[in-house]
């Protein structure tokens, strides 16, 4: 099993997630940046289990769950950025400060 | 806690009980009228009676539990009393409680009947006065602290209980207090029960302080047992706690107090001198009777004097009088002289017998001469006459209630007056027989001569006085069966239910009680009752005088010195109250403001001036100023610290992912 290589695309696909995060200005693209960030883990899970030939499969269970939850989330999230849109007629999350102080 | 104790002693063929749950929960008697008075002073006005459905309520209550209490005695006899301690001060536990036995029972019948009469009356008679719903108030606390008096277990209670009736009675007799005449009244008549209240307290604490208890049933066994302790000090106790009832039950010469208690409205009257509060002398000294018969025998000979002398005195100023209200207040004054020597004689069960019969038909004579005022506006007998043709009803009852205080058979003052001569004439007292049967013939005098001059003949007032409202006249006609039916419960040889009842109690009672009619005694009072209404009669009736209205008897020098009330007043007035007020109040007074009050304003100064120091230089400059840097510093650093909230999520993440790599940096090269 090649590690290195596999780690280094997690590694990548996470950098890219938390850029994305950072500099996207569209809150659609933020919810993909932050998916992007769950996928990298996702790959290091199923990699370690693959490496460790885990009898129980943890790795691979754990991954299906966070798909799972990132299905929710991403289901929460876009609605609430639905919302906001249709409210503010933006996506711009620069926009989005109703926590200001 | 509940103590329960429960005592009970077989006499004759009766069986006593204790009275079951009946007797337990008689607590509310006494618990009811003060929550009433409460409900009244606070939604009283609002109700649509004004507060008077809320205390006819109550009293209607208390009389049919006293009416349940008094049929279970009737027919099994109950004893029983019941303590709650409320804690203690030294070696003497402070309790509250309530008896249930024949006389206190007895009581609970008398309060609960009459009052209940007298309120329904007063809804009508009171109707669009003054201070209407606080009336209810005062009347229904009136008959709620006459009930913790006679519920009482333990002197304190007593104490309490007779306490809360002076102040109940100067409410009510200064219920019109906008007149100075009436507040005086009420004055008088607290002030001179104070004065005898003293009396009663300092007998209270030397009991309490020779016997260790101040359970009165106690007291009484251990002056049926002849404690030498107590032995010792029961004269002095026993003529102080006489004093306390001298002022409450009105005995020469503490009775100055209750005519001009006639101030107050009718229905007071009525209250006071039937059920309430004149009784509640008589009362005691029924209730540490066998402390007077065993231990101060001499006490119960001045009890008697004392008695004597207030019935014929107090009968004698009632013949004088032109106010309808003070020829029957000076009657109660009498009557209770009647009572006081009963008791003084060793005749329990006479003056106890007398209290319930009197209870009755001079509730009714006030209610009808209540009527009558009502109907008149006037007090004055001389501008009444002739109400017999407008005013039949009141007539009728006027004249059961008059017959009965008379004392002629079969009303009920026969049978009571009858067993008060007979228990002189047995104890051989023949001098106080005979002024006892004098009273009687007065009493039957003044009553003919009030009764004329109000009813017969013309009448002499202004306007055109009409019959009382129904609601008036019905507790009359009760009031009335009462009057003619309430002797029959003590008649001598035929039924003498009365002497079982009231002597049911806890410490046996040892007294005289005639078996039969003493004929001597009975045609001696027959006698001079219906000399007494003759003579009134043919004074004020054949001769005239009710015509007119003035009195044939003006015989000087004894009508003057009746109608000073044998300058009884005058004499307290110059030698007792002048010289107080000239002497020792301004004394007072003057160590008041140039002792007392200096010292007290120096007090002050120091105070101020301390305070000012302490104010200006440790609370504004310290605590202050260190609470306002205190807060002012937060204020400041927060307004600093809140622009890092800008609402922006990408400063946030921004800012997370400074403090995530700041820590993982932290954790590889430091730790």
């Amino acid at each position: 099993m090649i590690v290195q290589p596999v780690l280094v695309v997690a590694a990548a696909l996470f950098s890219l997630g938390i850029y994305g995060i950072l500099v996207r200005r569209n809150a659609v693209m933020v919810l993909l940046s932050i998916e992007l960030i769950l996928n990298s883990v996702n790959i290091n899970f199923i990699m370690f289990d693959t490496m460790l030939a885990d009898a129980m499969m943890q790795g691979q269970i754990f991954t299906i769950f966070i798909i799972t939850i990132a299905a929710a989330e991403v289901g929460i999230g876009l609605a609430i950025v639905l919302m906001l849109f249709r409210n503010r007629q933006t996506a711009n999350i620069n926009e989005f400060d109703l926590m200001k102080w | 806690m509940v103590n329960f104790t429960t005592t009970i002693f077989a006499e004759g063929e009766l069986i006593y009980t204790d009275g079951g749950l009946l007797a337990q929960y008689a607590w509310l008697l006494v618990l009811l009228p003060f929550v009433a008075a409460l409900i009244i002073t606070f939604m009283g006005k609002h109700l649509p009676l004004k507060g008077a459905e809320v205390a006819l309520a109550t009293i209607g209550l208390i009389f049919l539990y006293s009416s349940a209490l008094m049929y279970s005695h009737i027919t099994s006899g109950v004893v029983n009393e019941f303590f709650i301690n409320v804690g203690s001060i030294g070696v003497f536990d402070i309790e509250f409680g309530w008896v249930v036995d024949g006389l206190s029972i007895m009581m609970y019948f008398v309060v609960g009947t009459v009052a209940l009469l007298v309120f329904i009356y007063a809804t009508n008679y009171m109707e669009g006065e003054i201070r209407y719903t606080f009336f209810f108030t005062s009347l229904t606390l009136f008959a709620g602290s006459m009930l913790v008096l006679v519920s009482s277990p333990t002197l304190i209670q007593i104490l309490i209980g007779w306490e809360l009736v002076g102040v109940c009675s100067y409410l009510l007799i200064g219920h019109y207090w906008e007149k100075k005449d009436n507040s005086s009244a009420a004055m008088k008549a607290f002030i001179t029960n104070k004065i005898a209240d003293v009396g009663l307290m300092i007998g209270i604490i030397i009991l309490a302080l020779n016997t260790g208890t101040l359970r009165i049933s106690e007291i009484l066994y251990q002056a049926t047992h002849e404690y030498e302790k107590l032995s010792t000090v029961a004269f002095i106790a026993a003529i102080l706690l006489f004093i306390g009832a001298m002022g409450k039950s009105a005995q020469f010469p503490l009775h100055v107090w209750l005519p001009d208690a006639m101030a107050g409205p009718t229905p007071v009257s009525a209250l006071m001198h039937a059920a309430t509060m004149v009784t509640a002398g008589v009362y005691l000294l029924a209730r540490m009777f066998p402390f007077y018969k065993s231990m101060a025998p001499d006490a119960l000979d001045i009890v008697m004097l004392f008695g004597v002398i207030t019935l014929l005195a107090a009968g004698l100023i009632a013949v004088v009088q032109d106010d309808l209200k003070k020829v029957l207040a000076y009657s109660t004054v009498s009557q209770l002289g009647y009572m006081v020597a009963a008791i003084g004689s060793g005749a329990y069960t006479a003056a106890l017998f007398h209290l319930w019969t009197h209870a009755f038909f001079k509730a009714l004579l006030f209610l009808g001469a209540g009527s009558v005022i009502h109907a008149v506006h006037s007090n004055s007998m001389l501008e009444m006459g002739g109400l017999r043709k407008v005013m039949p009803k009141t007539f009728a009852t006027f004249i059961i209630g008059t017959v009965a205080l008379a004392g002629l058979p079969p009303f009920a003052g026969f049978f009571s007056k009858d067993e008060i001569l007979a228990s002189f004439n047995h104890e051989g007292e023949i001098t106080f027989f005979f002024i006892a049967v004098l009273g009687a013939f007065i009493t039957a005098f003044y009553m003919t001569r009030a009764v004329s001059l109000t009813f017969l003949g013309e009448y002499r007032g202004h306007g055109h006085p009409h019959e009382s409202h129904n609601l008036m006249t019905t507790p009359l006609l009760a009031l009335s069966v009462f009057a003619i039916a309430s002797g029959w419960v003590n008649i001598p040889g035929v039924y003498t239910g009365f002497t079982d009842w009231v002597t049911t109690r806890k410490n046996k009672i040892v007294e005289y009680h005639p078996e039969s009619f003493d004929l001597f005694a009975l045609s001696s009072g027959l006698l001079a009752g219906l000399l007494g209404i003759a003579l009134g009669y043919y004074l004020y009736q054949l001769q005239g005088s009710a015509e007119t209205g003035d009195d044939k008897i003006k015989i000087q020098p004894i009508w003057s010195v009746l109608e000073n009330k044998y300058y009884l007043d005058d004499f307290y007035f110059k030698y007792v109250i002048d010289p107080v007020k000239i002497n020792i109040s301004r004394a007072v007074d003057k160590f008041n403001t140039n002792v007392i009050d200096r010292f007290v304003n120096g007090f002050g100064q120091i105070a101020s001036l301390l305070g000012g120091i302490v104010y200006n230089n440790f609370d504004q400059n310290g605590i202050d100023k260190l609470l306002n840097m205190s807060s002012s510093g937060t204020d400041s650093f927060g307004g600093k610290v809140k622009l890092l909230q800008t609402g922006k999520t990408q400063q946030y993440l921004m800012m997370f992912l400074g403090g995530v790599v700041t820590i993982s940096l932290l954790i590889l090269f430091i730790i």
